[in-house]
């Protein structure tokens, strides 16, 4: 082989590294959000068509939270973006605990109209949040100033952007916390008894109402923490959400439907999958992918990649 | 039984519909207005192509923007690339968009609930994305200033309107015909229990397809339109989670499941969401969207069901889904209970359903191993057996539910083993279930009715129905609503929904469990006079007093295995079933106690 060929397959392993590494980052993120939505369709078994738009909440949370305290200086640019994520992500999950209570509480039971008004429940909220905060925010594009997001550790000929890493450490370190929460605390055990077998749970001295109400006001505030870190290296508008509505279902469909560890290897899968695709395909194409990659694997393996046969004729 | 709008028919209302439409084209004066009425028609047709899948067959579709898409793109692309008048340009658009419905069934249709939701979704957001990639983010009708008649351009809307209102007359008139159609019958049914649909002979894929479909013809028809009255169209504007989301919602709004619905729901919150765009939209970007997610919510919250159904309540009417599709007796009826009565019964000891090796394992769990026997024409056979004998599992490899790993099953000499439930059944083999599998939303004479349209093939479904109600004593519980029937009801029910199919063969799956004494004497009454009409019944039970009295012969499993067939007398002292019923040692002391 001549040379320039050995220069073009080097040159092809660098950019699969690279993107691998950027997908590993992302990943993470998309692992996050994809936790907060797959957690409340394992609780309640609704599929949360707002969850999206409760991302998009958090992004401007965290915006507005840097801007009141004056930008980096408060913190500096590590732990600035990181306090803002959590104030964002408590507010939001404040938010989704008076949404449960007022709206979401109104339809559960199938006498109330079932499946049917949950999914029109959830469009109904999307709606509002979207087209809400066109109205309070306007359309044009926002970004979280930091520096970080242009500055990258080297190793050799890999980068690892500082803010893509920062907001991977965060998803991560939120994903185990949530973890132990669920396996290791009474409430969080509680939580997957309700989600298992709710009128089984309540023989068992278990509040649903209450732990339900819980699960979806942290499955809000994860997904929008995750937002809030997206938004380190990400122009965001009222209606970003749309762009990562499939993405999320995707990650938690992958994972198997209700799985909290599940959704989070989908979504990890699917950013690599998306970052990956780059290397081989116009980078317009890297969503078509995820739409693509998810339609095959519901049809070959619905019960997810990483999900157990659970449903029996 | 059914009501007043059903019986009268939906003509009515349809021609008042397209009336008040025309009377609006001729009489709204200004080009907005005019334009106004256009987008209602437009969405109400697309709601309307939304309720034909997701309404009467229930499967929720958030992609439906897929073939408003494809059709928009189709009559603006071949417009601009081949100059084809969208006259022609129309029809072509709705073959694709019918073709895409087709292929998109054949690869989605095997899932179902969440799934194919979400499956559907994935559609139109990959070809946004491949549409912005091979250079289409925005594409322009061409103007013909020479020819613009030609082209479909005229010089004011109301001429689109007119256009418009032909297309909704079509769609109107086609749900319509869905609703009262043998089709629309299956496609309630498939919705309401899948699984009671297909052993009733039902091929709920083949139906489901047919529905996906006619969807997308209309579906991109609305689209088409929409392109030429738009005349820019984007990926985002045309494929875009707010079109399907628009259809579900408008559907949902109004009222699933019947055309009122899409029809309600678009006359009341297109134009409300258009006009507040057009007063408050330049200051207040999005107050419509947000008034549009409130009231959605406010339907959600009081009417859950959606207006339509909410208004038949408060007007006193029963929610009941009762299927009528057209009675047209056209000649003597060909299957029936009475010819089969008269047919000589047992006395030619003819073997009616002959099994051969019928074996089945899960995993390492042999449920039926190397079951062989006969069932004889115009006997009760009873399959007894202790719990996890397989004998469910024998059921459901007769009926197709379970493929098995070997062996054959024949009936009259035709080859069962391999063919799908909904073949099964029309070949003559009905069947009860253990949990009885009911349709919720019908009446307990609807839920027979579908047996007997589909024993029927002329149009005298209504007697046969009644008849079959009557052999399985249930008359005068007939109105009770599915969903509100007792189990009593329930049972007798399925036998009378299976016999109105008029099987060759009826299996029946324990029907007694759990019953009072009076109601055990009522199904076994039930069960006599449907042998004595004819039909050939297999049935598990464990209730032996009941058993005793009813099976001409008994069948005994064990373990997956036949131990033991013969007359009940015979079976009852047979030593191989008491030690499988009560253990060996007591076994050896009663044929002690006996010699």
């Amino acid at each position: 082989m001549t040379p320039d060929t050995w220069n073009d397959i080097a040159f092809m392993l660098e950019l699969l590294a690279q993107a691998l590494v950027t997908g590993i980052f992302m990943g993470g993120v998309y692992a996050l959000m994809s936790v907060g939505l797959g957690l409340i369709f394992g609780l309640m078994k609704v599929i949360n068509f707002a969850q999206p738009d409760f991302m998009m909440l958090g992004m401007y949370g965290a915006f507005f939270c840097i801007t009141f305290v004056g930008g980096m200086g408060f913190a500096g640019p590590f732990l600035t973006p990181l306090l803002a994520a959590l104030v964002a992500a408590l507010a939001v999950g404040l938010f989704g605990w008076l949404i449960h209570r007022g709206l979401m509480s109104r339809v559960l039971s199938e006498s109330q109209g079932g499946q049917d008004a949950q999914v029109m429940m959830t469009l109904g909220l999307s709606l509002i949040l979207q087209n809400g905060a066109l109205l309070l925010f306007g359309a044009n594009p926002h970004t979280i100033q930091t520096p970080l997001s242009s500055e990258a550790w080297s190793l050799d000929f890999l980068f690892f952007n500082k803010g893509k890493a920062l907001s991977f450490g965060v998803a991560i370190a939120l994903t185990v916390i949530l973890q132990l929460f669920m396996t290791r605390t009474r409430t969080g055990k509680s939580m997957r008894a309700a989600a298992d077998n709710p009128e089984a749970a309540v023989y068992m001295g278990i509040d649903v109402t209450f732990v339900h109400r819980l699960g979806f006001a942290i499955g809000i505030a994860i997904t929008a923490a995750a937002g809030a870190l997206i938004a380190n290296y990400t122009p965001f508008q009222p209606y970003i959400g749309m762009d990562f509505l499939i993405l999320m279902f995707a990650s938690v469909v992958l994972g198997g439907l209700g799985s909290i560890s599940g959704a989070f290897w989908g979504g990890m899968t699917i950013g690599m999958m998306q970052q990956l695709s780059t290397v081989f395909l116009p980078i317009q194409l890297q969503n078509m992918v995820v739409f693509v990659a998810f339609l095959l694997i519901v049809l070959i393996r619905p019960q997810g990649l990483f999900g157990r046969v659970s449903e029996r004729i | 039984m059914s009501s007043p709008i059903e019986s009268r028919g939906p003509w009515l209302p349809i021609i008042a519909v397209l009336g008040i439409g025309v009377a609006l084209a001729l009489l709204l004066g200004s080009e907005f207005h005019l334009n106004l009425l256009v987008l209602v028609i437009l969405w109400m047709v697309l709601a309307l192509s939304w309720n034909m899948i997701s309404g009467y067959a229930a499967l929720i579709s958030f992609g439906h923007a897929v073939f408003f898409g494809l059709g928009a793109y189709a009559i603006v692309l071949l417009q601009l690339k081949l100059q084809l008048t969208p006259w022609l340009g129309l029809p072509l658009a709705i073959a694709i968009g019918a073709a895409a419905g087709a292929l998109i069934g054949v690869i989605t249709l095997r899932l179902s609930g969440v799934y194919f939701a979400l499956a559907m979704l994935c559609y139109p957001m990959a070809l946004i994305y491949l549409f912005e990639y091979i250079g289409l983010q925005e594409v322009t009708v061409p103007m013909h200033r020479e020819t613009p008649l030609w082209f479909m351009q005229f010089e004011s809307q109301r001429a689109y309107a007119f256009l418009a209102l032909g297309l909704l007359a079509v769609t109107l008139v086609l749900s319509a015909g869905i609703e009262r159609s043998r089709f629309g019958v299956w496609l309630r049914a498939i919705k309401q229990n899948e699984a009671a649909a297909s052993a009733l002979g039902i091929d709920c894929f083949r139906w489901k397809l047919l529905a996906l479909t006619l969807s997308g013809a209309v579906g991109a028809a609305a689209g088409a339109l929409y392109a030429e009255v738009v005349l820019v169209i984007t990926p985002w504007s045309v494929f875009g989670v707010a079109v399907s989301a628009q259809a579900l919602v408008l559907t949902l709004f109004g009222g699933v499941g019947t055309l009122w619905g899409p029809v309600i729901g678009a006359a009341l919150l297109v134009p409300m969401s258009e006009l507040l765009k057009h007063e408050f939209g330049a200051i207040l970007p999005g107050i419509n969207g947000v008034i549009f997610g409130v009231l959605v919510i406010a339907i959600v919250i009081f009417a859950p069901q959606g207006l339509f159904w909410r208004l038949r309540e408060m007007m006193g009417k029963t929610a009941a889904e009762d299927p009528s599709p057209g009675e047209r007796p056209r000649h003597a009826p060909v299957r029936g209970v009475v010819p089969a009565a008269l047919a000589p019964r047992a006395d030619g000891r003819e073997v009616l359903l002959r099994v051969r090796g019928l074996r089945r394992a899960f995993g390492g769990v042999v449920a039926v191993d190397d079951a062989s026997f006969d069932v004889v024409q115009g006997e009760i056979l009873g399959i007894i057996g202790p719990n996890g004998a397989g004998k469910t599992t024998l059921m459901n490899l007769i009926n197709g539910f379970i493929p098995p790993d070997g062996g054959s099953a024949e009936l009259h000499g035709t080859e069962i083993i391999g063919q799908p439930v909904h073949r099964i059944a029309s070949i003559g083999i009905g069947r009860t279930f253990q949990v009885a599998r009911v349709f919720p939303k019908m009446t307990l004479f609807g839920n027979v009715a579908v047996g007997a349209i589909a024993g029927s093939r002329d149009g005298t479904w209504r007697e046969a129905a009644w008849r079959a109600i009557d052999l399985a004593g249930l008359r005068e519980r007939a109105g009770v609503l599915g969903s509100e029937a007792t189990a009593r009801d329930l049972r007798l029910m399925e036998l009378a929904r299976a016999a109105a199919l008029h099987p060759k063969l009826l299996l029946v799956d324990e029907c007694l469990a759990g019953l009072s004494t009076d109601e055990v004497e009522e199904m076994v009454a039930a069960l006599q006079r449907l042998r004595e009409a004819g039909t050939t019944i297999v049935i598990i039970e464990h209730t032996m007093q009941a058993m005793v009295r009813l099976a001409d012969r008994f069948l005994v499993l064990d373990h997956g295995t036949v131990i033991a067939d013969g007359t009940p007398r015979e079976v009852m002292h047979n030593p191989i079933v008491l030690e499988a019923y009560l253990g060996r040692r007591f076994a050896e002391g009663l044929t002690h106690a006996a010699a």
